[in-house]
């Protein structure tokens, strides 16, 4: 198989923030995550990817440690992750905040449950977002809640911070409103993100690292420049399109009548001048891949170092 | 100091359209040699993007000698692009005026023509990037 080498660009030393390897999750018969092994580079944006029911949540909880494999392990930052509590946050998908209390008895709680606890942060957080802090929760908007989630969060001054499906739900200004408060986060911290989304057209630009998750299995991992540029649509004269394909690692296939479109791993000009070959973006290669759950684009085994 | 745009569907790579930006304020002189790039907090409250993009992006100018980065102070414009001289622009002119005759003496419409250029214009420059 045509695999993909991980990158060396990283910031923050060679360290993964997060490593699973061979990791699985069962309920009952199902398995609801298979042979899983990912590595998130520290310093990354890393965007989890795939389909609804497609075991996005359960990577995110057992990276968290609020689920145990059923085989396998996680490590974070190279410790094992039951051990690894305060070096990360995790923001559920349904942003669990007690909509009785107050902004302000949010912090108070989260302050008494976490030693590293920045409250002036926190409180120069949501004062920069407007959000009163003797507002009680539940009468704040989406996009509000967002935010004191992900200030709460951001308190804890975590290095690996897990958000499930942050942006759903949201309309687009509290959407571009709330990416822009994590970016500025990792701008200001270095710190890494781990995020899952099934809408990929919103990644673009956000996220650096991808992951993507099909049928309880890692389909695509690594770096999101470098995937993309090593993909590439191809089109053209439908009768030699099968020539084309059984020459080049084709992901996906399309087209109507006499033209053809072929989604190829290759970055080389097409072979054959009637054939012309543009870039492709990240959605396009991501929904190439799902809609192919037999392809794969996966770095090579690597042996982690051992600290 | 310049002010980046960000094309989401374009397929071009985000840290790429900001090297890009950058070269193109060169070449019009709107960013000129002692000029300080905006940092990436800076990019990021405008744009909304990763900030490991901007500086993935400022690495590339950085290892084009085109910007050089002072810890603590910022990037900045190191040289700025001068044009390609006005002999090659007119030698290169006359070279595709021909090619044009000659597309269009062989049956290429206009259209043909574009897209044999973008094609070749494309195929070009990915071999470069990759």
């Amino acid at each position: 198989m045509n695999t993909l080498e991980a990158p060396s660009f990283r910031r923050g030393g060679r360290m993964n923030a997060l490593e699973t390897t061979g990791l699985g999750m069962r309920h009952r018969r199902t398995w609801a995550l298979r042979d899983c092994s990912v590595a998130v580079p520290a310093g990354r944006v890393a965007a989890l990817v795939g389909p609804n029911g497609a075991g996005k949540t359960t990577l995110l909880r057992l990276a968290v440690g609020l689920l145990t494999p059923t085989a396998g392990q996680v490590r974070v930052f190279g410790r094992p992750a039951r051990e690894s509590g305060e070096r990360m946050a995790f923001v559920a998908q349904n942003k669990p905040l007690y909509t009785g209390f107050r902004v302000s008895e949010m912090l108070r709680f989260g302050r008494g449950l976490n030693p590293r606890w920045d409250d002036a942060a926190a409180r120069r957080r949501l004062t920069e977002l407007g959000i009163p802090l003797d507002r009680r929760v539940g009468r704040l908007s989406g996009g509000q809640r967002t935010q004191v989630a992900l200030t709460v969060a951001l308190a804890k001054r975590p290095d690996l911070l897990v958000l499930d499906e942050p942006l759903a739900d949201l309309d687009p200004l509290a959407r571009d409103d709330v990416t822009r408060g994590l970016m500025g986060a990792v701008a200001e911290t270095g710190l890494t993100v781990l995020l899952s989304s099934h809408v990929v057209s919103e990644l673009e630009g956000v996220c650096d690292w991808l992951v993507v998750v099909n049928g309880g299995r890692v389909q695509v991992s690594g770096d999101i420049d470098d995937l993309t540029a090593r993909h590439s649509l191809l089109t053209g004269p439908a009768e030699t399109a099968d020539a084309l394909a059984a020459r080049l690692p084709v992901v996906s296939r399309s087209g109507a009548g006499r033209q053809a479109t072929l989604l190829v791993r290759d970055d080389a000009p097409p072979p054959d001048p009637r054939w012309s070959a543009r870039p492709v973006t990240l959605e396009e290669m991501v929904l190439a891949y799902l809609r192919a759950p037999d392809a794969a684009a996966l770095p090579r085994p690597a042996l982690s170092p051992v600290h | 100091m310049i002010e980046f745009r960000l094309d989401r569907g374009s397929g071009v790579a985000t840290y790429l359209q900001l090297v890009q930006q950058v070269r193109h304020a060169l070449r019009l002189g709107v960013l000129q040699p002692g000029d300080r790039l905006p940092t990436a907090k800076e990019v990021v409250a405008q744009l909304a993007i990763n900030p490991n993009t901007v500086l993935k992006a400022y690495r590339e100018l950085e290892r084009e000698g085109l910007v050089t980065g002072r810890p603590g102070l910022g990037t900045f414009v190191q040289r700025s692009l001068g044009q390609t001289s006005m002999g090659d622009r007119a030698r290169l002119r006359a070279e595709l005026v021909h090619w044009v005759r000659d597309g269009r003496q062989a049956g290429l419409t206009l259209e043909d023509l574009e897209a044999l250029i973008a094609s070749v214009l494309t195929d070009s420059f990915r071999q470069e990037i990759a």
